[in-house]
């Protein structure tokens, strides 16, 4: 058997704790093999020791068959490993072209030949079907263009071997079909792709085989096609997972959130909400489903007073909040899940116990006399972790350095903590894994079975259909449509998310 | 716990070292004794009751610009107008020791009081014009820098004096020299400033670690956005950030004013005790403790080497060189750490190589 990459007996420790233990991970020539495993389970750990970031304390590496050890990415860049991170490494007032050369541009004399490296870079372009154009500013193109530039950048260091480290969780769901042939284009060309990822259909849906890991220990590896998505996910987790959330029939009562005839603008100062009207009552989760960039974040930011209102009303408990201070409108029972963990949820820098009561800091019994009482701090948060299952060595611990899913528990923790009226979840799953999807989609339901008001915020469909119980429609700022999620599908959804009217329920389409 | 809180701390240790080996190699290149050049350092810091007077006189402002600098940049913004902010501090400080004439409980606190004030205005218009219309604090600072020093000059000449070279000389009621420490320190210019500096370092410590309000600075230094989603006014925070600084730095020119000189003269050019503030605050680590420590180093560089040339032939420039080389070796940090990292990272490969030798002998 020929194994393009071979990753044996791989351990990799910490201090403190043990990263990778046993791991074994063999990729064929031409596959794409994924990578799975929960956040925090030590994939990219794993990528990091093959990409010469870390150094093993055990095991051994072979590319092509032989034995190597590498020391840096320069190396692995040389044995024709590259790696696309999740977060791009772009200069974005460059161009494509400059940003693809960077670091090994084609010389001319003195000058740096571009006109030469843009043909070579339309050339591969053009052979994988990536269809990047090689004039255009980073900074002016989409997220899915940008990754396929950090391919491209690849592909033209000649690598064989590609790493794409959750290459879909940036992505709109066109994209990820187009990242998805694409990646099907490039092992045909004879490379192979290490896919890490913790969705699971993306693995069905592109992968030949999969290597999972669990909390740091090789799992095994499966034959895609000999396994379904329960297996992978029962593997990954270690228990039986459950995609379909069990709730009970919504009880909804009293209007909680009324917002009339909202208009808001963007930074560029385009009206982005466009005279909405919404309600959302205690006890029933409502679901906004729509395209990005419809109106969602800029309604969030309005509701929460991070955003100023430009005309209509928006009343909490039939008090107008239209406007006020964020403190204020949290003040009045308002909690908010954001979109953006790392941007908004968290000041990065500060312990994971000081981001518990970031809005509650100045309250008594944290502080009294204008004094921070670290103590109540710290047992408060605690507390949250405790309940919320945050894995983090102590409320001490740096929020930067938490998984995502453990810093989106920590974030969730104190907002559903504080007992709002309304609770606000902008995406709230964004990049997690299913246990950790499973965990919070209970926590909303708890929330509303206790009578608060949910207004969710996402562009998984499915996670929209899954949770709420109602789901309103939103198109260029407005609401289109408020629908019940089992009187529609997929299909409709998806109709009226692109802006065409509904027919009646139960008419032929 | 405290080993995390320690971890920073090594690469200014390791700087001042690097610095001091770097003078010691220059002093050897032109000839000199480094170790003469380095006991005469220690000597005119330290050697007598007058030496050690003059080294805390020179750290008292220090630790103010410092603290000043520090608590800007704690809330991520940079306040290169300290230096402005000490003059317009020092010329309060004066106006108020020279103009009034009141017992000195009240006419020294009063100086004070008026220097902290003056320099939190000076503070405030760079605050104001960055949380209200986003303008650059660094480049409404430096020109804020030049304004104070042409302007306290301008009112020297025409307000407080006629024409005159520099300020009458403050009443005895607010000079914060006394006639029983002036002899302790053999006749120094050493003066009670330096407790008011300590105490500015516990107001800065508390202030930032325990209170509320320093909660919000530092979450504003960290990141805007969170804190505006959270529900703090960020440009309250960057406002009284910024005033706040320049309370400290207003103190340092007290520092002067009713200390060291008990007067203001016209100023040909900058002091530096801001901008050496920037220093300072680089070498702390942005912690009161560390701006006590690093104004410390500043005072027993600055007073040490004017001890060089008589004592051992050296050059007092060196010390500059020397100063110049620490902060640099902080500012590249960066090269450091990468460096204990190639060390660290040789020595895992040679205990990889010697367990692959042995092991492979005990086949």
């Amino acid at each position: 058997m020929d194994y393009v990459i071979e990753m044996l007996d791989i351990r990799k420790e910490f201090p403190g704790i043990v990263a990778n233990n046993n791991i074994n991970l063999q990729v064929k020539k031409g596959e794409i093999h994924a990578l799975l495993g929960e956040n925090g389970a030590g994939k990219s750990t794993l990528m990091n020791v093959l990409f010469g970031i870390y150094q093993p304390e055990r095991g051994q590496i072979r590319v092509q068959g032989q034995d190597v050890n590498i020391t840096s990415p320069n190396i692995a860049n040389d044995l024709g490993i590259g790696m696309v991170h999740q977060h791009f490494m772009l200069v974005d007032t460059f161009t494509v072209t400059e940003n693809i050369v960077l670091g090994s541009e084609p010389k001319k004399g003195l000058k740096v030949d571009i006109a030469e490296a843009e043909k070579e870079v339309q050339r591969i372009s053009d052979q994988y079907g990536l269809k990047v154009d090689p004039k255009a500013l980073v900074r002016d193109i989409s997220v899915g263009m940008q990754q396929r530039v950090e391919i491209l950048k690849m592909l033209y260091r000649k690598a064989d071997i590609l790493i794409l480290d959750e290459p879909t969780a940036v992505l709109t769901p066109q994209e990820i079909d187009e990242l998805i042939s694409i990646m099907k284009s490039l092992v045909e060309e004879g490379k192979s792709i290490i896919l890490i990822t913790h969705k699971l259909n993306e693995i069905m849906a592109v992968a030949d085989r999969c290597t999972v890991i669990r909390r740091g220990e090789g799992i095994g590896t499966v034959n895609v096609n000999e396994t379904s998505t329960n297996e992978l996910a029962s593997m990954m987790v270690g228990r039986e997972v459950s995609f379909k959330t069990e709730k009970q029939p919504a009880a909804p009562k009293d209007v909680v959130l009324d917002i009339k005839n909202l208009v808001a603008k963007d930074n560029r100062d385009v009206d982005m909400v466009r005279g909405l009207d919404l309600q959302v009552k205690q006890g029933e989760i409502v679901g906004i489903a729509g395209v990005d960039g419809n109106g969602q974040s800029e309604l969030v930011e309005a509701i929460t007073g991070l955003r100023p209102s430009e005309d209509g009303e928006i009343l909490l408990n039939n008090q107008s909040i239209t406007n006020m201070k964020p403190r204020k409108i949290y003040e009045h029972g308002v909690a908010h899940i954001p979109q953006d963990r790392h941007k908004y949820g968290l000041v990065l820098d500060y312990s994971i116990g000081e981001n518990m009561v970031l809005q509650t800091y100045y309250q008594p019994p944290f502080t009294t006399y204008g004094r921070l009482n670290f103590n109540e701090i710290y047992n408060y948060a605690e507390r949250i972790i405790e309940e919320y299952d945050v894995r983090t060595p102590n409320s001490l611990t740096m929020a930067r350095s938490l998984s995502g899913g453990n810093q989106q528990k920590a974030i969730i923790g104190r907002e559903v903590d504080r007992s709002p009226d309304l609770l606000i979840a902008a995406q709230p799953t964004r990049g997690l894994d299913v246990g950790a999807i499973e965990f919070i989609h209970k926590k909303l339901i708890e929330e509303r079975d206790k009578g608060r008001a949910v207004l969710l915020v996402s562009f998984e469909l499915d996670e929209v259909m899954n949770l709420s119980d109602r789901i309103a429609v939103i198109y260029e700022g407005k609401i289109v449509a408020n629908v019940e999620p089992d009187e529609t599908d997929d299909q409709e959804l998806g109709l009226l998310m692109a802006g065409s009217q509904r027919q009646k329920v139960g008419e032929p389409q | 716990m405290i080993l995390q809180k320690l971890k920073g701390t090594w690469i200014p240790l390791v700087a001042i070292g690097f610095g001091l080996l770097a003078g010691a190699i220059i002093m050897l290149l032109f000839g000199y004794n480094p170790i003469q050049g380095y006991i005469a350092l220690w000597n005119g810091a330290f050697e007598n009751p007058y030496f050690t007077g003059e080294t805390i006189r020179l750290m008292t402002p220090y630790i103010l610009s410092g603290l000043a600098v520090a608590f800007a940049f704690r809330s991520g913004l940079l306040n290169i107008g300290v230096e402005g902010q000490v003059f317009v501090g020092w010329l309060a400080a004066v106006w108020v020791g020279t103009a009034f004439s009141l017992p000195a409980f009240i006419h020294l606190p009063l100086a004070i009081l008026a220097a902290a004030v003056a320099g939190g205005l000076w503070g405030f218009v760079p605050g104001y014009l960055k949380a209200k219309y986003q303008v650059h604090e660094v480049i409404i600072t430096i020109m804020m820098n030049y304004i104070a020093l042409y302007s306290t000059n301008a009112i020297i000449r025409n307000v407080l004096t006629d024409q005159g070279e520099r300020t009458d000389y403050i009443a005895e009621s607010a000079s914060l020299k006394s006639a029983w420490l002036t002899e302790l320190m053999e006749f120094s210019n050493i003066h009670f400033g330096i407790i008011l500096a300590i105490f500015s370092a516990l107001f800065y410590w508390y202030f930032i670690e325990k209170t509320k309000y320093g909660f919000e600075l530092k979450a504003v230094g960290f990141n805007r956005d969170a804190s505006k989603y959270a529900g703090m006014s960020v440009k309250r925070s960057i406002i009284m950030s910024m005033v706040i600084s320049g309370g400290f730095a207003g103190l340092a020119g007290a520092m002067e004013g009713l200390g060291t000189f008990g007067y203001m003269s016209l100023q040909n050019s900058f002091t530096n005790i801001g901008f050496d503030g920037i220093a300072i605050a680089l070498l702390g680590g942005n912690t009161a403790i560390g701006v006590i420590l690093a104004s410390g180093l500043f005072g027993v560089l600055k007073n040490g080497a004017l001890n060089m040339p008589t004592s051992a032939g050296v050059p007092h420039e060196l010390v500059d060189i020397i100063t110049a080389l620490i902060i640099f070796f902080v500012a590249a940090s960066y090269m450091i750490i990468l460096f204990r990292e190639q060390i660290i990272s040789m020595y895992h490969k040679l205990k990889h190589k010697l367990s692959n030798i042995s092991s492979k002998e005990g086949k």
